[in-house]
Formats: C-alpha cells, sequence, structure tokens
C-alpha cells in the first residue's frame, strides 16, 4: 500500500511543478520583469514540454528510439492549422474552435503514428531510429510541396503550384506549398498549454502507472518473457507509440496556433527539432517524466536568460548540457547521489 | 487422457534434424524430467511446444487442443507457462509488478479506464494487488515486493520467474533448467519449491535439468533426449539405470 502512496505522490509533485512555474511566470509577465523576446517563448515552451513528455513515452517507456517525433508534431499543427483557417468564419467562437482544432491534430497525428507504427515497430533500434528520421523527414517534405485551395466549387489539391489548383477569381490559396499556411488564429495562450501540459502529464503518467503502462513496460524489459506471459506485444507497442504521437500533435497545435505563418522547415520540423526534443529526454533521464519537463524548460530558457552574455552564451549552453548529462548519467555520479539520498534519509529517521 | 500429448514431433533448421519423431505424454499432476547431453535438443522442444518455432511435423495436444500452429500468446492463454534458462525478467519493474504482469490476462480492464482512473480501475487493481501478494508469500517474496527484480539475489530471481509463470493460471508448466547456476544448498531450496508447487497448485510440471541429483530427486517419469531422438523414457529410476543412457552421458 506505501507504495502506491508513493507513485501518487510523485505525480502530484510533477503536477505541482508545473503549476507552480505557470503562477510564478505569470506573476513574473504582469510584473513586467519579462524581457518580450522571453514571453514570446512561453506558448513554445509549452509545446516543447509536451513534445519531451510524449517522446519520453516511446523512448524511456516502450524503450524504442524515434527520431521522426517532429514529423507528427508537423501533422498536428498543418491539420489543426488547415481546420482552424477554414472554419475561421463558421465557427467565430475562439474556445469552441481550438478544442476541436486539438482533437483533429491529435486525432490525425495518432492515425499517422498507427500507420507508420504498423511497419516500423517491427524493427529494433538503430533500425528502427533509422526509419523513423526517414518518415519524419517524408512527412515535412509532403507539406512542402502541398498546395490546397478552395473556392466555391469546393477545395482543390495540388502538388505544383497555386495556378495549377485552378481557382477561381475569388477563391484563397489555403495551404501554399512551401510558403506554408499563412493567417491561421492565434488561439494559443500560455494558460492553455499549461492546462494542456497538465492534461498530457495527467495522461502519460496514469498510462504508465496501469495494465497497459505495465504491459508496455514488461515488452521493452524483456519482449521474450512479456510475449510467453501472454501480453500482446504489437498492441501495446502500437498503442504505445500512437498516444506518443497523438500528443506530440497536440504539441503542433499550439505550436501552430501561435504563429502568423507556418511553414515546415527543418528547423521546426525537421531532423533538428526531433534531435532538440530527444535531448530533453536524455538530460531529463529517459523514462522519467518529471525529468522531462525540467530539461525542457531549462533547455528552451537558458539561451535567451544568456543572451546578455553575447557570444559566449552557447559555450556556456553546451558546459550546462555536458554538466547536466553527467549529473544523470556517469556511474560515480550516480553513486554519489545514491549515497547522499540515503545519509539525508537517515538523518531525516534520527529526527523522527 | 494425458493433459499434454505430444507425436512424432520434428523441426529441421536447414539440414539439420534437430528433433525428429519425438513423443511425449504427460499425466495431470506428473513431474516430469526432460533429460540429455548437451545439444540434444531440449530447450528446441520447449520452443515447439511454447511456439517460438513451429514444428515441421507433428501434433501437440493439451487437453485435446490441438497447439501446432498457434502463436506463443495463443499458447500461454491455452495454458501453457514457461521458465527461461538464462532467466528473463521484467528487471527494471518491481517484484510486485513482474507477478501483475503475469496476472495481465485475467484482470482486465481497459486503456481507457487506466488513463481516467474509472471505479473499475481501483477495483480491478486492487485485486490484482491482493492475488500477487498471495503469490509472493507463497513464495516468501512478499517483503521484496517493492525490489526492482534486478535487484534481487539469484535464486530468488528463479523463485519470481516461476511465481510470474503461475501468475497466468497455467495446466502445464516448463522450467527450463531452473537449478542451472545454483549451489547445493539453492538447489535444495529449489527442489522443496518445486514439489510445493506441483502438490500447492495441483500443477503438472515438465523440467530440462542437468543437475542428476534434481533429476532423480524429484521427477516421477523421465524422457532422455539424444542427438534430437528420445533414447529412452518411462519411470525415473529404470531410466537412469539404462545402459543406453549411461553410455550417452558418459560415454564408452
Amino acid at each position: 500500500m506505501k507504495k502506491i502512496n508513493k507513485t501518487t505522490r510523485s505525480n502530484l509533485i510533477t503536477y505541482g511543478m508545473v503549476i507552480a512555474m505557470f503562477v510564478i511566470m505569470q506573476a513574473l509577465v504582469s510584473a513586467g520583469r519579462i524581457s518580450s523576446l522571453l514571453q514570446g517563448l512561453l506558448v513554445p515552451l509549452c509545446a516543447y514540454i509536451i513534445l519531451a513528455v510524449s517522446l519520453n513515452l516511446t523512448v524511456g517507456i516502450l524503450g524504442e528510439l524515434s527520431l521522426g517525433h517532429a514529423g507528427f508534431m508537423c501533422v498536428g499543427a498543418f491539420t489543426s492549422a488547415f481546420f482552424s483557417k477554414c472554419m475561421a468564419e463558421a465557427i467565430p467562437a475562439a474556445g469552441v474552435r481550438y478544442v476541436i482544432a486539438l482533437l483533429i491534430g491529435a486525432a490525425s497525428a495518432g492515425i499517422c503514428g498507427i500507420l507508420i507504427g504498423i511497419p516500423v515497430l517491427r524493427l529494433k533500434g538503430d533500425y528502427l531510429a533509422i526509419v523513423t528520421l526517414a518518415f519524419g523527414e517524408i512527412i515535412k517534405n509532403i507539406v512542402n510541396i502541398l498546395f490546397i485551395g478552395r473556392d466555391e466549387n469546393g477545395f482543390h489539391f495540388s502538388t505544383k503550384d497555386t495556378l495549377s489548383l485552378g481557382l477561381s477569381m475569388d477563391g484563397e490559396v489555403i495551404v501554399n506549398g512551401p510558403q506554408g499556411i499563412t493567417g491561421t488564429p492565434k488561439d494559443s495562450t500560455f494558460a492553455i498549454g499549461m492546462v494542456l501540459i497538465l492534461i498530457t502529464l495527467f495522461i502519460v503518467l496514469n498510462l504508465i502507472h496501469s495494465r497497459s503502462g505495465r504491459a508496455i513496460m514488461a515488452i521493452r524489459d524483456n519482449r521474450i518473457a512479456a510475449e510467453s506471459i501472454g501480453i500482446n506485444i504489437t498492441k501495446y507497442k502500437l498503442m504505445a507509440f500512437s498516444v506518443s504521437a497523438a500528443l506530440a500533435g497536440v504539441a503542433g497545435v499550439i505550436y501552430a496556433h501561435n504563429l502568423a505563418t507556418l511553414t515546415a522547415q527543418p528547423k521546426n520540423f525537421g531532423y533538428n527539432m526531433s534531435i532538440m526534443i530527444l535531448v530533453f529526454v536524455v538530460l531529463g533521464g529517459i523514462g522519467n517524466i518529471r525529468g522531462s519537463v525540467i530539461a525542457a524548460i531549462v533547455l528552451t530558457l537558458l539561451p535567451e536568460l544568456l543572451r546578455g552574455l553575447s557570444d559566449y552564451r552557447m559555450l556556456i549552453y553546451a558546459v550546462v548540457l555536458i554538466a547536466m548529462m553527467l549529473f544523470n548519467w556517469s556511474p560515480k555520479a550516480i553513486a554519489w547521489r545514491e549515497q547522499y539520498a540515503a545519509k539525508f534519509r537517515r538523518k531525516k529517521q534520527k529526527e523522527v | 487422457m494425458a493433459l499434454l500429448d505430444v507425436k512424432n514431433l520434428g523441426i529441421s533448421f536447414g539440414g539439420l534434424r534437430a528433433v525428429n519423431e519425438f513423443s511425449l505424454e504427460i499425466e495431470k499432476g506428473c513431474l516430469y524430467g526432460l533429460i540429455g547431453p548437451n545439444g540434444a535438443g531440449k530447450t528446441t522442444v520447449f520452443n515447439l511446444l511454447t511456439g517460438v518455432y513451429q514444428p515441421s511435423d507433428g501434433v501437440i495436444l493439451l487437453d485435446g487442443e490441438n497447439l501446432v500452429g498457434k502463436k506463443t500468446i495463443e499458447i500461454n492463454k491455452a495454458g501453457v507457462a514457461r521458465t527461461f534458462q538464462n532467466i528473463r525478467l521484467f528487471k527494471e519493474l518491481s517484484v510486485l509488478d513482474n507477478v501483475k504482469a503475469g496476472l495481465h490476462n485475467h484482470y482486465p480492464y481497459s486503456t481507457l479506464e487506466g488513463i481516467f482512473r474509472l471505479p473499475r480501475y481501483f477495483k480491478v487493481e486492487k485485486a490484482m494487488d491482493e492475488r500477487a501478494m498471495e503469490l509472493l508469500s507463497v513464495f516468501d517474496l512478499d517483503k521484496e515486493a517493492a525490489t526492482l527484480a534486478a535487484n534481487l539475489p539469484y535464486g530468488k530471481q528463479r523463485k519470481l520467474e516461476i511465481t510470474r509463470a503461475l501468475a497466468t493460471r497455467p495446466k502445464l508448466l516448463l522450467l527450463d533448467e531452473p537449478a542451472a547456476g545454483m549451489n547445493p544448498n539453492e538447489t535444495k531450496e529449489l527442489m522443496e519449491t518445486i514439489r510445493f508447487v506441483r502438490d500447492e497448485f495441483d500443477m503438472t510440471i515438465l523440467l530440462i535439468e542437468h543437475d542428476m541429483k534434481l533429476v532423480s530427486g524429484i521427477c516421477e517419469k523421465l524422457t532422455v533426449l539424444n542427438f534430437g531422438q528420445v533414447l529412452a523414457c518411462g519411470n525415473a529410476s529404470d531410466v537412469l539405470n539404462d545402459p543406453e543412457v549411461i553410455k550417452a552421458y558418459l560415454g564408452e
């Protein structure tokens, strides 16, 4: 019974941490202590945290290295932005529109996750990583050649240019290939992002500490043994992968509804982004959800906070990366931490 | 009718006939030993019985139900559980969670019920916890319930693997070299455990073993395998005194 309390407590600490961060940030914003540049980072930060948590589900809990996470974010971003732009007039209530956009973004990314997962999850380790990397790039490139327009005759598709859409005089181009989607309503706010982080944490943490999560972790630890006790490997692998993809889609929705122009570039939806999310996960501790949140916050805000140091900031950023890596993964550091924790515990016991 | 009835089982890997014309009949409640020199095909037989390999020919009947062509998870659901020669626990999970993973198919609730913490989640998890603790206390592992499986001593890891297999409610339990790497004391304790499992759970057990003391100590019947062929089978004492068997083990 004591163990259950321990996981619940650990989950509550994670939720509390996110809420505390929100309160502090809001206080700083209203006190005018935060530069506008940093304020502009708050909404993307929410997206990054969700991405880190969702990727940790694949990397830490399912135990498969995926390098295509930005691809799922891209799917979520573009489908939801497409929806919001089309429906901007039909559904004037921003709240309703945003919720539907979220559901559409999550569903389309989740479906993409299933479609990609079916062939890809037969692979393991490095091979899986390479194929997911390729899928991420394919998704980004498909979006870059996609042209979609709308006029009174309905939707027109093309993969060439806007002219070949054959729109009538008062038709409008919605998705303009490499120029992306312009004029998505800017519905994302820091508060909405925070609520979505809490929902993501709720889903991921509860999934991990349930029957399905146990099955997923059993597969991670020993596939052959999991099979021998009657756990359906394909089902649970696909479940973890598609939930992870759907949550990445949610992050995409937040990201898309914060930009005037949404374009798919290597910087935001390419492998640079996938690697950055992976860095959050690895530095926060693989399988450690709270660690992912902290790493995402620190590593997103750090370059901005260090801006005053101009040329040296990337140097410090790199040093912090290395220091965090050492602290989290070096055997000596782990031993030292355990020793310290044991000492602390003994002291506490004495006091009691 | 025998609980497990294997007839003319065979498998080839390319040109190698790993198991040939293998037959086996195990009555319910029997403690059956499968022995043979290294490379005789014992573990291959286990892998055939659990669907890891598909046999080239032959039939496997469990309680009259044919297991040939079924997948590993279906065979487990039909009532065959196993342990492994090199222990395969879920190392990063707690001892309790290892057993709860074994209970997976018998205590169902949907993923959504788990995520949204509906009443059924609490009810089923509680029942699972109780059942798992019950099993663990049978094997004297209940004090280590919160320990990571990887941190258990070797002998207890073996026990935990048996506990996990029993959690799936099998009719037939396959033990692949349960005494491998154990000292004489641990082996003696293991013998008691195996006998206890048979009596307490009314289990039918088929085990592979090299340790002759363990085999002669607990197995009622034996089948000896050599180069993929059945060399002898019958009551343990008869088989162990068979000159052919002694020849295969000790050489001429």
